[in-house]
């Protein structure tokens, strides 16, 4: 049996949640005050993802840079294979926003899109 | 290369000798550590001119300091300086300190300072109402004065260059060797040779002093802590306010800048380090203690910067200007009022040189300059003229207070120009608004870099160490 | 001189917003003035996801918000102009804006609506000691020159104020591949989202430490190490708590201030305690036809409730320059007691509608009911089992419920 203390991010109560681990299995939550408490407790320590923004290179742009987010959320234990992906990936002008600039980050099955225009440079 | 005059230091005094020597036909070279001029005492300080009742009669401070005073005026309108003659109060608060008041007044009056007078409670208050009724009287000294110390080190430094003399920047000195005839000028960049040093080096002039001289002189770094007000507390004192220096200890000042700012300090702190101009939270609070005490609804909510000078202190608290070894001229223990005495330093120094060198004067010489245009001082047909003209001149990067990109350009440009942010900001006040910089750093760095033909990760804020920024993201992918 | 009915300065979301509703409303003749190159804001930066959950129904980014604004604005045909920066508001609407493309221009409004946003506090305001070096950035610089410009201030940061924009630049430093070495905060509670608290600081592992500040900064030329103090309940250091550690960058998110020189120009009565101007229910500031929405008017934490301010205020212009009926009656004062900071308005006039009353506390409170009375009356009573300064509050206020009172107030009471 294994504890994680974790702090509810639902509102700015911020309730500490203590989750009693089996192995994998969740065997007890605690210290949650409201249900969106539980459930959030019980993802972030079985399966925690988040949403990945950052920038990529853009080349020929009116900009050195395209603000990216991946499309959906990814497993936070990967962000850092996500970034290294981002890092060296470069799209070309013209960018619009939900251009695809990277396919299956990191083995997600999400892929990396532009969340800014970036035109040609003038 | 041989020069007639090398002048180590390119701060108020060193500026001051290049401008006074440049009315000469002589080969001069000015020195200078930093990438720019007024890089250490000259650009943190109180930024007034001093009247001249301070300095003891009789010594060398008090005879330069009432002549600078003198001639400030007029060479703040040739080079186009912002300078203020808002006169100067030294308030005395507590009835027991009165004969320190008067010993001041006749002070001021046998070094020669004209219009000095005592004024009483009610005089003062309505000068200055702000003041704490609780005060007993002041000196009124009409010839004090507000002036740009940046501007008039710049405009002295620039009107130099434009009259001949040469100027090298990131050159620090590391020795002197005596030649035949003159001196050879050993620096990190390379050797000099020259007829005749001039010591100009500030805090290090003590340091320089002491290479050529069995005679050793000290210098004690005195660090001044000061605060820096918004422009919304413009008028809070109309006139440079001082305390009388008295049984709490030394005084503080709170005065109008030129620029419309509010700047009170400074501290006294002794220092060991001639770079160590870091503030302290005692030393803020000590101006600020003080200060209040003065002006009880001085609103320091309104702070919008910080900053620490260091005055070239000695012991016997004189200036020493004159030759201490053949052909090396000191201007030691420039302290203050060093920038309210330095025309009539450089004027001094000049002389010395002119009879060590049997110099002759240019009939050609440059007299004036014409500072950066500036659109926010104009009236709005005068703008916008200039930007038809000019549409650079329309552009405003620093919104705090209102420069646009032509004056940056501008900055960047004219003889002498900024080659630092620091440079440009001292030169058309960039990021010496309420955000201070918050938003124009990115911008100016850009125009920096561009007119410079650098990348802008070259930009430095002012010394070589000083980078702004230290990488690219994505460098994978460039 | 050029006439418009309706001049928004400024070109963030407050300004876009407050256009397409006056436009909505009927107004032919709007212009946006925008000191920027391109319209957006300060959203154009905010590359973070968490944008538009009540607009949109979706999760955004800031320049994704920032997008779908400009979008309705072109599409609207709404004019404005980049690159122009207002001068000056004067009397009677007259405004001077310069710009390189358009020069010196004067033009005389129907109605203005003040955008301007806000700006960081600097670190003189907050009197660190310590050198001046280079490596001494607001988060708000740093984050313009990390995602629009593609430069790292530095490599090794420690960051002094735990409000959401220095927590953003916690991660994104860090995904960047910066070392933060931790989050000092003044007060003993941050000023930034929980949310935020969790995914940008713990997923990551940087330190939070409450009831901290930077007491110098080492260095002359770059950063080259900060010092940070444990300070007492006076927010005095502590001697003795003091931690080091080599940087070469400090970060400052010690708070916003709106940018009100031009509201100031216009003679704009402004708040002490929000440094925006003083409003009706009509967002109308003190000068008639001179409205104000955003965060010039008082900082907020979710640009949705900038956009709605926003819409409210545009629409009220409309109504002041197409004729509609001025407020009636007397103004009531709004007064915020009890812990409760501001309200926003800070006075109305009683009437038709329901209108949000924003505010924000002072404090961290726990178990407290959010009260709002018309003099003696009770209106609203809201149970809250949390409220902080970080987070701000609204109520809907019936304005028919208030007509002919003398004073609103609302207040903080305990639980039962």
């Amino acid at each position: 049996m294994s504890v994680r203390n974790l702090t509810c991010i639902g509102c700015p109560l911020g309730c500490p949640v203590s989750v009693t681990l089996d192995g994998d299995r969740v065997a007890e939550i605690t210290g949650y005050t409201c249900p969106r408490g539980k459930a959030y407790a019980e993802k972030e320590v079985t399966a925690p993802t988040r949403i990945v923004t950052s920038t990529v290179r853009v080349v020929g742009g009116s900009a050195p840079v395209t603000s990216v987010k991946t499309a959906s959320d990814v497993p936070k234990s990967l962000i850092f294979e996500v970034m290294a992906e981002i890092n060296r990936a470069a799209a070309q002008a013209p960018v619009e926003i939900g251009t695809v600039v990277l396919e299956n980050v990191a083995g997600t099955g999400v892929n990396v899109v532009a969340t800014k225009a970036v035109e040609v440079a003038k | 290369m041989m020069y007639d005059v090398i002048i180590v230091g390119g701060g108020v005094t060193g500026a001051a000798c290049a401008w006074a020597l440049s009315r000469y036909d002589v080969k001069v070279l000015l020195l200078e550590k930093e990438e720019d001029v007024c890089s250490g005492t000259s650009k943190a300080n109180s930024a007034i001119v001093h009247g001249g009742y301070d300095a003891a009669h009789g010594t060398l401070m008090a005879k330069l300091n009432v002549e600078g005073s003198r001639m400030m005026e007029q060479l703040a309108r040739d080079l186009d300086v912002p300078y203020d003659r808002c006169g100067s109060l030294v308030v005395c608060m507590a009835e027991e300190d009165r004969p320190r008041l008067e010993a001041l007044l006749e002070n001021g009056v046998a070094n020669g300072v004209e219009g000095l007078r005592i004024v009483e409670r009610e005089e003062l208050l309505a000068m200055e109402p702000n003041v704490t009724p609780d005060a007993v009287a002041a000196l009124w000294a009409p010839t004090g004065a507000i002036i740009c110390p940046f501007l008039l080190t710049i405009a002295m430094a620039e009107n130099a260059f434009v009259n001949g003399v040469e100027f090298a920047f990131n050159t620090c000195v590391t020795g002197f060797e005596r030649l035949e005839k003159g001196w050879k000028v050993i620096t990190d960049k390379g050797d000099y040779e020259t007829s005749v040093v001039i010591n100009a080096a500030g805090v290090y002039a003590g340091k320089l002093h002491n290479m050529v001289s069995e005679e050793k002189v000290e210098i004690v770094p005195t660090r001044g802590d000061y605060l820096l007000l918004d422009q919304q507390t413009h008028g809070v004192v109309t006139h440079t306010v001082f305390t009388l220096p008295g049984a709490a200890g030394k005084g503080v000042l709170i005065s109008p800048t030129v620029h419309g700012n509010t700047i009170v300090g400074p501290t006294a702190i002794p220092v060991e380090d001639c770079e160590a101009t870091a503030t302290t939270a005692e030393g803020l609070e000590q101006v600020t203690e003080k200060a209040l005490r003065m002006i009880p609804k001085l609103p320091l909510g309104q702070v919008i910067t910080s900053f620490a000078g260091l005055r070239a202190k000695t012991p016997e608290h004189d200036f020493r200007i004159g030759e201490c070894a053949e052909g090396f001229v000191d201007c030691v223990g420039m302290e203050s009022p060093g920038l309210s005495a330095a025309p009539a330093v450089g004027r001094m120094v000049a002389e010395i040189v002119e009879k060590k060198l049997a110099l002759t004067e240019k009939t050609d010489v440059v007299t004036t300059r014409t500072g950066s245009r500036h659109p926010s001082e104009l009236s709005l047909e005068e703008r916008r003229a200039l930007v038809e003209r000019d549409p650079a001149y329309g552009q405003i990067i620093c919104r705090c207070e209102g420069v646009t990109e032509g004056e940056i350009l501008d900055a960047i440009r004219r003889p002498l120009g900024a080659r630092s942010l620091d440079g440009i900001k001292r030169r058309v006040r960039t990021g010496m608004g309420r955000c201070q910089g918050g938003f124009c750093t990115p911008r100016v760095m850009e125009i920096l870099a561009r007119e410079l033909g650098v990348p802008q990760s070259e930009i430095r804020k002012a010394g070589s160490e000083s980078k702004m920024i230290l990488g690219v993201t994505k460098e994978e992918a460039r | 001189m050029k006439h418009v009915q309706v001049l928004v300065i400024g070109g963030g979301p407050a300004g876009l917003a407050a256009a397409l509703a006056a436009r909505e409303q009927g107004v032919e003749d709007i212009l946006i003035l925008e000191r920027d190159g391109e319209l957006g804001g300060i959203l154009n930066q905010c590359i973070h996801n968490g944008f538009g959950l009540h607009t949109f129904k979706e999760e955004l980014t800031g320049p994704e918000y920032a997008a779908r604004f400009v979008r309705r604005v072109k599409e609207a045909g709404i004019p404005f102009q980049l690159g122009t920066m207002v001068l000056e508001v004067g009397e009677d609407r007259h405004v001077v804006a310069t710009s390189r493309e358009y020069g010196i221009q004067e033009f005389t409004a129907d109605a203005v609506i003040l955008a301007m946003g806000c700006r960081e506090r600097p670190r003189g305001a907050l009197n660190i000691p310590g050198y001046r070096p280079a490596g001494v950035y607001t988060a708000g610089t740093a984050q313009r020159l990390v995602n629009m410009e593609g430069f790292m201030p530095g490599k090794e940061v420690v960051i002094l104020g735990s409000g959401d924009i220095g927590l953003i630049m916690a991660r994104r430093m860090t995904l960047e591949g910066a070392h933060v070495h931790a989050v000092a905060e003044l007060m003993p509670y941050s000023g930034g989202l929980k949310r935020n608290i969790v995914q940008c600081l713990d997923d990551f592992g940087i330190p939070l430490l409450l009831s901290h500040t930077v007491v110098d900064v080492q260095g002359k030329q770059r950063v080259e190490g900060v010092t940070l103090a444990r300070v007492g309940a006076d927010r005095k250091p502590i001697p003795g708590t003091e931690i080091h550690y080599d940087c070469d960058t400090l970060m400052l998110s010690t708070g916003l201030i709106p940018e009100n020189e031009l509201s100031q120009s216009a003679g704009v009565a402004l708040s002490p305690v929000t440094k925006g101007p003083m409003v009706n229910e009509r967002l109308e500031t003190s000068v008639p036809g001179v409205f104000a929405c955003g965060n010039v008017l008082h900082v907020h934490d979710l640009v949705d409730y900038v956009s709605e301010e926003a819409a409210m205020a545009g629409a009220a212009a409309a109504r002041y320059v197409l004729g509609g009926k001025a407020a009636e009656g007397e103004s009531i004062p709004v007064a915020a007691k009890g812990g409760v900071r501001y309200t926003v308005p800070s006075a109305v006039h009683g009437g038709e509608g329901i209108i949000p009353l924003r505010m924000r506390v002072g404090d961290v409170y726990q178990n407290k009911n959010l009260c709002v009375y018309a003099d003696d009356t009770l209106l609203i009573k809201q149970k809250k089992r949390v409220l902080a300064p970080g987070e701000m509050e609204t109520v809907k206020l019936d304005l028919s419920k208030v007509t002919g009172c003398r004073q609103i107030t609302v207040t903080l009471e305990d639980w039962a």
